[in-house]
């Protein structure tokens, strides 16, 4: 198949070696286990479970609000110790509605969950759609999007390509790589049912060239399939980027602010092809993911299988703990991930790795100002100008940035990575875009404020009239009576 | 026959003055500033008498006639002192606005004594309650505007700094110099 480049994007060392070759190794269940209410897009779960109730394996613990949501199921079986909030995992430290559950040991399985489905082929597509929501599944590449919401709407919108991304661009994470060397054969189903759940007609796997095992790997598995090929993209950061993905294979662009299915294509994760595979033939929900512990600050870097709501501090135990101190802890990898501080966060849905680094792989400057090199311009695999966007953030020209397209930065950090002055380039992004939608939020609301005062003072207009009628009708009334008094008096006065 | 001819001059007295009126109302035009309108549409509306002025309508008249400065609104801020600046053409020096933190007003439910004054003085209708009951502000419509605070005869109304949440938060701007 005839590739497609992208202009820009990076190629950092991927330090990936550390961990590639390394087989997945299963977290044993630790004590306690701390499910976040919201580790996904969209609006939070609500808690079907009260505090002291006993819960087993897989049980619904908190089920979706609303249209785009998704559930949270128990990892284990044991006792809800608690709901309330707890520092949520989140740049932002701040406090997210926590469940604790404490496990009692059995790992025992909820009865309902353990029927198969022989042939999911002969389900309705809406079912299994439906099946993913119900089993709380959620982009597993770090969106974490609700996948049901996408299933449908590619269903509704017919899509013909269903792309399957094994990119894994960012640096030292290598979950999606184990899980395709490992467990090719559960990927290839999950993608059978899939491309049914969407009545596609082809599926692609994008598998970066810097991944030989599990290239050979899915293309084994998938060498009897017709309708599902491997392909092998050059290793290029963000290839894992949803539209850049799309543009390398076919060429096409997505609409700015668009989605995939403008253009007839949906893009799932390799993890979320696994999961939708376990649920739909086993009916697990997702209550495990695969995290990468990685970092050169790491004793035994590794894949680790981990139950959602596990502790950071538990899953670095398991591989040995810190050879040295961190000078940096990061949840996902280094281009796009989060830098935290806190080692008692869990592991949520979308947590693809724990990256501790050592000083001496930091290379962290202090900014200098810009020489207009133009090293970022050429970096930014959307097209954009980061200098210009970012000197007018600075001066909170934010209009101007956003008139220079910077709806359409992706936050790939490239210019950041490439800015020989250690401009933060990605950082004043973020902030702008969170200033944007701010702002637009304040707009919103003072709109919706001048309503009300209109309410209110056409509320108080009709009262007022109300009450000069009401006096109205009183006077008449009295009047009225007064008339009749006086006349029954004249009657009796003439009698 | 009487009849008709009274309607007649009636229906006749009526449109003449009506359209006398009407050229009246044309020829006597007093013209209001279109620049003030635009700027009473900028403004927060909550006539809540922060600047000084009786209400928006005669601060956006000040604003505009230049005798209340861009800054002049506190619950505008920043954002609507850059707004007036570009509409009336100023270049302004912006490093004395500072920033309030948006505030929303909250009942302390020990201090309320059901006195049901807030709910007339309140100009979004935000608060809710009838006399003898605990009255309650309602988040997404209170502005902060504080006029229920001054009114509050047992201090139970007090306005407080939105929190932030996991949902409002964004990333701060970067503050490192260069
Ligand atoms: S890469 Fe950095 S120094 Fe070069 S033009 Fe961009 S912002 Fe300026
Ligand atoms: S972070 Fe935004 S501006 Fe910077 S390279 Fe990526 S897409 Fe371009």
């Amino acid at each position: 198949m005839k590739l497609f480049r992208f202009h820009g994007g990076v190629h950092p060392n991927d330090h990936k070696r550390l961990t590639a070759s390394k087989p997945i190794s299963l977290l044993p269940i630790p004590q306690r286990l701390y499910l976040p209410l919201q580790q996904h897009i969209g609006a939070p779960a609500e808690p079907v479970v009260n505090i002291g109730e006993t819960v087993l394996k897989g049980q619904l613990l908190a089920h979706s609000q609303g249209h785009i949501s998704a559930p949270v199921h128990a990892p284990t079986s044991g006792t809800i110790l608690d709901i309330g909030p707890l520092t949520a995992p989140h740049p932002s430290g701040l406090p997210i509605r926590t469940v604790t559950l404490e496990s009692d040991g059995t790992d025992q399985w909820t009865p309902a969950l353990e029927e198969a489905i022989r042939d999911p082929l002969i389900l309705d597509p809406e079912e299994i759609s439906n099946r993913v929501g119900t089993a709380g599944i959620v982009g597993m590449g770090g969106a974490t999007f609700p996948s049901a919401v996408k299933l449908k709407l590619s269903l509704k919108r017919k899509i013909h390509t269903l792309i399957i991304n094994g990119g894994e661009c960012e640096p030292y994470l290598t979950c999606d790589d184990r899980l395709m060397q490992e467990r090719p054969a559960q990927i290839a189903d999950g993608i059978r049912i899939i491309l049914h759940a969407v009545q596609a007609e082809r599926a692609i796997i994008a598998i970066e060239n810097n991944k030989p095992a599990a290239i050979v790997a899915m293309k084994a598995t998938c060498a009897h399939l017709a309708d599902t090929q491997v392909i092998v993209v050059p290793a290029q950061y963000p290839m894992g980027s949803e539209k850049h993905l799309i543009q390398t294979l076919l060429g096409q662009e997505v609409p700015a602010g668009g989605l995939g299915a403008d253009i007839g294509v949906l893009v799932h994760n390799v993890g979320t092809a696994y999961a939708v595979h376990r649920t739909i033939r086993y009916h697990i929900p997702l209550i495990s993911r695969i995290v990468t512990v990685s970092g050169d600050a790491i004793r035994n870097p590794q894949n680790v299988e981990v139950p959602i709501g596990t502790p950071l501090s538990d899953v670095i135990q398991h591989c040995g703990g810190f050879k040295t101190t961190p000078a940096r802890l990061l949840m996902g990898g280094p281009m796009m991930g989060n830098m935290i501080n806190n080692l008692n966060i869990p592991v949520v849905k979308g947590t693809s790795g724990i990256v501790a680094l050592t000083s001496q792989a930091l290379t962290q400057q202090l900014p200098k100002p810009c020489i207009r090199c133009g090293r970022c311009v050429d970096s930014c695999p959307c097209g954009l100008v980061p200098l210009e966007m970012a000197a007018h953030i600075r001066k909170d020209n934010l209009e101007k940035a956003a008139e220079l397209g910077l709806v359409d930065c992706v936050a790939c950090g490239c210019c950041s990575y490439s800015c020989p002055a250690h401009i933060p380039l990605v950082q004043y992004f973020n902030y702008a875009k969170g200033a944007l939608f701010n702002r637009q939020q304040t707009k919103h609301r003072s709109e919706e404020t001048r309503k009300l005062i209109e309410q209110r003072k056409s509320r108080l207009a009709k009262e007022e009239e109300a009450k000069k009628l009401a006096a109205l009708k009183r006077k008449a009334e009295k009047d009225a009576q007064k008339k009749s008094l006086k006349s029954q008096a004249d009657e009796e006065v003439t009698s | 026959m009487m009849n008709l001819s009274a309607v007649a001059a009636m229906t006749l007295l009526g449109l003449s003055l009506g359209l006398l009126l009407g050229y009246a109302a044309r020829f006597f035009k007093v013209e209001t500033n279109p620049i003030v309108e635009e700027i009473e549409l900028l403004l927060p509306g909550t006539q809540c008498g922060q600047c000084g002025y009786p209400g928006c309508a005669a601060a956006a008249v000040a604003i505009a006639n230049g005798d209340a400065p861009v800054t002049a609104c506190p619950p505008g801020g920043r954002d609507l002192a850059k707004e007036l600046a570009a509409k009336l053409n100023l270049v302004i020096d912006l490093s004395g606005v500072v920033e309030k933190a948006p505030t929303l007003a909250r009942v302390n439910e020990q201090l309320c004594i059901g006195c049901a004054r807030c709910p007339k003085v309140c100009p979004t209708d935000a608060i809710i309650g009838a006399s003898k009951q605990l009255h309650a502000v309602i988040r997404d419509a209170c502005t902060g505007c504080g006029q229920c605070v001054a009114i509050c005869p047992t201090e139970s109304l007090q306005l407080y700094p939105i929190e932030t949440t996991l949902r409002t938060w964004q990333w701060p701007k970067p503050l490192i110099a260069h």
